[in-house]
């Protein structure tokens, strides 16, 4: 098992609103293995994010509680740590680039002093060790003209550029774990490809595992070994990448497959999912995308459905269940029949 | 109908001046520069482009939502350009804006019904009593219904929030609706949702749409024409199909090239550009696109190409294409 860089077992995050308090994420799993790319999709408040944040300990701490779950980073609970030490591994062994480079970097300090942050914090360097550290990552990430760049504030830069600056950033302790939160939302196609490039180079040449969370499909595709699809806080879906867009197994999977426009044909009505995800204060019993499903039948709407494996592939959806399968075929079959 | 030119746009530019103090020359910022294109009754017209290329600045410029520095657009015959205000602002029932951001583009201390009821005030249209009647019809055409009308729009979501915005531009039953990114704030499942609608209204109403986006696979599903923009000009025009199938200007190549591929199994050669679009306070001279085109000659450094036209209305701003013929087969090999 100790390929594993990180394992994430039945995480469950509750968080706090005054008196209220909804739960984001229920029972999440997954793993990341040892230089791989792991890709977490979903849409918007699907909960990626606030997995991602309770994996760097982010998760702010008043209105937040990790109610129960295990998060393991090299075979060691990292869930619970106190701050103080979760700031040794921070930045160090796991570091994390955010979706918006413009405000993901301080605007009044030079990329130079912002980057020297995390070496001054973990390392033991002289300042001019430090600066040419800096000048050779900056160099790795494709930054023209890195010794002038170094005393440049984010401002002058563009917005490509300081995501560079932020995957720098991420990079300089040579990180076993970089998770990556939407980096290329933010960016226009052209720059996006050149991102995408670099995050595909950087990875391999540090040997490092990489969690990209991302909400498209077609990002996904291009980078990703394995695939965590997730939905209204659960994980719904988990495959290989090839398996995962040959054979969707889950229904959401499918139909958000299918509503893309590239998998339609032009100017014909594109699929679409009906509905929208479901508030976490709105989940009840039950599968979560029940509601929304076009194959719901009474067991989706009463039991949670729990995960079903076959082989590698993994989803959580009552379709899958042996039992339930060879119901539907004996139906199928009596409707031929008769 | 396919053939009545709704709308042209006649070398439209838009400079915003940038004043560097007292006595220093002001930095000009060639937002649009010299835009040209014609928009046909009931097509969808595109304009494509990364960010800061001048598309949005295009679309508000033609509703006149900022004043253009020069040129003619020209909307069934009238030229808006020159429109005294009064007049346009009278114009504008038939043309009217979806906006990209639905969170912004809704005034959060109104309620729905009185966000639908404004366009038809301020255009006097339909009878005081049937104008209710018309918002309720109107709000199940976009998929919401009659209780949604005292609600505000933060009790939205996103996809919500966007068709109440379709619904307010659609009202006045328009002949012309420029929808500026309408559906990149979206997720990808509500995004097609958004998408059907928009397709749906433009067969019941016989819509015309200027389409902005950058998002190409959403261009290539719904759009009958594109334009390329570059740096505040046009650098190619075409047919959806054929600018997908066969690109001639090196940008448009390398930017249908550097769509993520929709399955892990499919191979892509990618055109992979250096660099990044420069400011358009100060644009490289001749051909715009020169620094970072892989097949730059000497001439593009100097001289602005001037357009070429293929086969079908499609045409190329790049001097590969007049030169000769040698090099057109090797630009279009690599594509």
């Amino acid at each position: 098992m100790s390929d594993k860089v990180l394992q994430v077992n039945d995480l469950r995050i509750r968080f706090r609103n005054g008196k209220e308090t909804s739960q984001p994420i229920r029972g999440v799993n997954f793993h990341v293995k040892k230089g791989e790319t792991l890709g977490i999709v979903g849409e918007s408040g699907c909960g990626k994010s606030v997995t991602s944040l309770s994996v760097m300990g982010l998760l702010p701490i008043k209105t937040s509680e990790i109610v129960s779950g295990e998060i393991l980073f090299n075979n060691r609970d990292i869930s619970r740590l106190k701050e103080k030490e979760y700031r040794k591994l921070r930045g160090n062994e796991i570091s994390m680039i955010f979706q918006e480079p413009m405000t993901s970097l301080n605007p009044v300090f030079t990329i130079g002093e912002q980057l020297s942050e995390p070496l001054r914090q973990h390392k033991k360097m002289s300042k001019s060790e430090i600066r040419n550290n800096i000048i050779a990552v900056l160099k790795q990430v494709g930054l023209p003209r890195a010794e002038q760049i170094i005393d440049e504030y984010p401002h002058q830069l563009s917005g490509g550029m300081r995501q560079r600056v932020m995957i720098s950033l991420a990079l300089l302790c040579h990180p076993k774990l970089m998770i990556a939160d939407e980096p290329t939302t933010a960016l226009d196609v052209t720059i996006q490809a050149q991102i995408l490039e670099l995050l595909k180079e950087i990875k391999v040449k540090n040997e490092m595992s990489l969690m990209l969370i991302t909400h498209d499909l077609s990002v996904v595709a291009e980078m990703c070994d394995r695939v965590v699809v997730m939905y209204a806080g659960e994980v719904v879906e988990e495959a290989e990448v090839n398996e995962l867009f040959d054979r969707p197994l889950h229904p959401y999977t499918q139909g958000l497959m299918k509503s893309l426009p590239s998998n339609n044909e032009r100017k014909s009505k594109l699929f679409s999912i009906d509905g929208q995800v479901p508030k976490p204060s709105e989940i009840g019993e039950g599968c979560v995308f029940a509601n929304r499903c076009p194959f719901a039948f009474e067991k989706c709407f009463a039991e949670t459905p729990p995960a079903f494996n076959r082989g590698k592939h993994i989803s959580k959806c009552w379709l899958q269940d042996p039992a339930v399968k060879e119901v539907m075929q004996n139906e199928e079959r009596s409707i031929v029949n008769s | 109908m396919k053939n009545e030119v709704l709308l042209t746009v006649k070398n439209l530019k838009k400079y915003y001046e940038i004043s560097q103090g007292m006595f220093k020359e002001k930095i000009v910022v060639r937002a649009v520069d010299d835009v040209n294109f014609t928009v046909m009754r009931g097509e969808t017209f595109a304009l494509v482009g990364e960010s800061g290329c001048g598309k949005s600045t295009t679309g508000r410029t033609i509703l006149r939502l900022v004043e253009p520095t020069a040129g003619e657009v020209i909307f069934k015959g009238t030229n808006l350009a020159s429109l005294p205000y009064e007049q346009m602002r009278s114009l504008r029932k038939q043309m009217q804006m979806v906006f990209q951001d639905p969170y912004a583009s809704l005034n959060p201390k109104k309620t729905i019904l009185q966000i639908l009821m404004e366009p038809l005030k301020v255009h006097n249209k339909f009878d005081k009593k049937e104008r209710l009647r018309k918002i309720i019809a109107m709000l199940k055409i976009v998929g919401l219904s009659e209780y949604h009308l005292d609600r505000y729009p933060h009790e939205f979501s996103g996809g919500q929030r966007q068709r109440i915005g379709i619904a307010r531009a659609v009202i006045l039953q328009p002949d012309f609706i420029i929808a500026d990114e309408p559906v990149s704030a979206l997720d990808v499942s509500v995004q097609s949702q958004v998408i059907n609608l928009m397709l749906e209204l433009q067969k019941e109403f016989g819509l015309t749409y200027l389409f902005i986006s950058h998002d190409l696979s959403v261009i290539q599903h719904m759009t009958d024409r594109v334009a390329v923009m570059y740096l505040g000009k046009i650098v190619e025009v075409a047919d959806t199909e054929d600018l997908f199938r066969n690109p001639k200007h090196p940008y448009t190549q390398a930017l249908l090239s550097a769509v993520p591929v929709a399955h892990p199994k499919e191979e892509k050669k990618r055109i992979i550009l250096k660099g990044d679009v420069p400011s358009p306070a100060n644009p490289p001279s001749g051909c715009a696109f020169h620094p970072r085109c892989p097949f730059a000659l000497e001439i593009c450094k100097t001289k602005m190409p001037e357009p070429t036209t293929f086969e079908k209305g499609h045409t190329a701003n790049c001097h590969l294409y007049i030169k000769n013929e040698e090099e057109i087969e090797y630009v279009t090999s690599y594509s």
